[in-house]
């Protein structure tokens, strides 16, 4: 029989980064239920994360977050045509395989859970399901990508509803990647010194002026013009944790952060995705947030 | 020549670079104003509710389906193929289509989850001897065709390349390739309908 199949090739980089091509422009949102994935769909996400609890209320618990419970992941599957992303603590690679063992879409290696190792990440190339990890800055993006990630989101600060985090981690990433893309072919040996990434990846951001995988943001956005405000700056695209769920109608908030995600050149429509979408989520100050409460620190 | 790439959501960037690379220029079409002064439309992978209910939403598919009546080349990768099809399996059962317009019924997501997704080589005997690498991902199967669809290329015995008068559809994405002889071809198919109309790509 195998004689008579045309070569399938599996789990290539091709097929890993491809994924995450044809989220661009989209929004990805946090779901804890069935019935969340489902009104997420019917507002326009093009990929659920499926998780135990929103980041806002892994915060709000505290103790260790770890990958959401099987029976949560397969019902979220099976309830959705669009893609399932699932998160895994950092360096858990079991977590890993049992998320790519249940067939999730992609896994979110993910500084909101808890870390399980505090020197190593995963191992990514030795997976077929494809990896997004968070990141601040480009040394870290180049790193995680060095590792197997096949997406990269900077990482804003989770759960807080407050954008100015990842508003800094996009900036940051972005003038880093102009950096590289002024300095002289000489230079990028001491660029790739000072970011901590491997010289080949600082070369394929020279050449590509962008990173080499599909970048999207995370972590703090709230409101339909949060979302403008992110893709305007240039991110590809947008995830919301706890920015929908977390707010007093989420199908509305949902269906107006797609649009507004959509047309984020268009402050008309903006406006009027904005009004009457109800209350957004309750946002948090960072100076009242104590060090170790800050997520966007866990990762390396 | 122009020939649009909508652009509401998607690997709308990948398209736009195979077509600039052809010499053609490759506006995005978001709204229906921006369909006019093009020779044709590239719709991509994506998420194909999303881009459907985005579509409707702004009166972009109306104005799409308006322009296919009189004959207006469009060819869909993907999700591009999900929104031609006029029948959609999915785990639900049988959705009415989005635009429509192509005689096929796909099942989404009907080559497996991401894990499952591959690359491959397709024969294609109108693109020449060698096969056209492609990558499937989380892709559309074409269960059914009618007799006015032809079948231009197979993974194993299905169809997975078609064309019908004006449109044409994948169930791969040749814009995550190098290969640029998928859109020679609908910029070939473009090229007649600008200068003899319609007429000249009727089945």
């Amino acid at each position: 029989m195998a004689q008579k199949m045309n070569q399938r090739e599996q789990g290539t980089a091709g097929v890993k980064t491809g994924l995450a091509e044809m989220l661009k422009g989209g929004v990805i949102m946090d779901v804890t239920t069935p019935e969340q994935a489902v009104i997420a769909e019917q507002a326009g996400a093009v990929a659920v994360m499926a998780l135990e609890r929103v980041p806002a209320d892994i915060r709000a618990a505290g103790g260790v977050a770890r990958m959401a419970d099987p029976a949560i992941v397969k019902a979220i599957n099976a309830a959705v045509e669009i893609p399932v992303m699932a998160k895994a603590r950092i360096g858990h690679f079991v977590e890993a395989q049992v998320l790519e063992a249940l067939e999730v879409d992609y896994i979110d290696e993910s500084e909101v859970l808890t870390p399980a190792d505090e020197q190593y990440h995963i191992d990514k190339w030795n997976f077929n399901v494809p990896f997004v990890c968070g990141a601040r800055n480009l040394g870290e993006a180049l790193r995680r990508i060095a590792e197997g990630a096949a997406m990269i989101r900077t990482k804003g600060e989770p759960g807080t509803g407050n954008v100015v985090e990842a508003v800094r981690h996009l900036r940051t990433v972005l003038g880093e990647i102009r950096r590289v893309t002024a300095a002289p072919a000489e230079e990028l040996g001491t660029l790739a010194k000072e970011f901590g990434a491997p010289l080949e990846l600082v070369r394929r951001v020279k050449e590509m002026g962008r990173l080499p995988v599909v970048h999207f943001v995370a972590g703090g956005i709230a409101t339909p013009a949060d979302a403008a405000l992110m893709m305007q700056l240039g991110a590809d695209g947008i995830f919301v944790g706890s920015g929908i769920f977390k707010s007093q109608n989420p199908a509305a908030m949902a269906r107006a952060i797609v649009r507004a995600t959509l047309h984020y050149n268009d402050p008309a429509v903006i406006a009027e995705v904005s009004e009457s979408v109800g209350q957004a989520m309750p946002g948090l100050e960072m100076s009242t947030l104590a060090q170790s409460d800050r997520m966007q620190e866990r990762g390396w | 020549m122009r020939i649009g790439v909508l652009a509401i959501q998607g690997d709308v960037r990948e398209h736009r670079r195979h077509l600039e690379r052809l010499g053609v220029d490759a506006p995005e079409v978001r709204r229906p104003a921006e369909l006019s002064g093009l020779a044709g439309l590239i719709m991509p992978g994506g998420e194909s509710s999303t881009i459907g209910m985005l579509m409707t939403e702004s009166g972009l598919l109306a104005a799409l389906r308006a322009r296919m009546a009189e004959g207006f080349p469009v060819y869909g990768t993907c999700a591009g193929m999900i929104l031609l099809a006029n029948r959609v399996e999915g785990s639900r059962g049988t959705s009415l289509s989005w635009i429509g317009g192509l005689d096929v019924t796909v099942a989404r997501n009907a080559y497996g989850r991401q894990v499952q997704s591959f690359e491959a080589d397709i024969p294609v005997s109108v693109l020449g001897e060698a096969p056209v690498h492609v990558v499937f991902i989380r892709a559309p199967r074409i269960v059914t065709a009618g007799p006015a669809v032809h079948v231009l290329g197979r993974l194993d015995d299905e169809a997975v390349l078609v064309e019908q008068g004006p449109l044409l559809a994948s169930s791969f994405h040749p814009e995550l390739t190098d290969d640029l002889r998928i859109h020679r071809y609908f910029s070939a198919k473009a090229q007649r309908f600008l200068q003899d109309g319609a007429a000249s790509l009727a089945t």
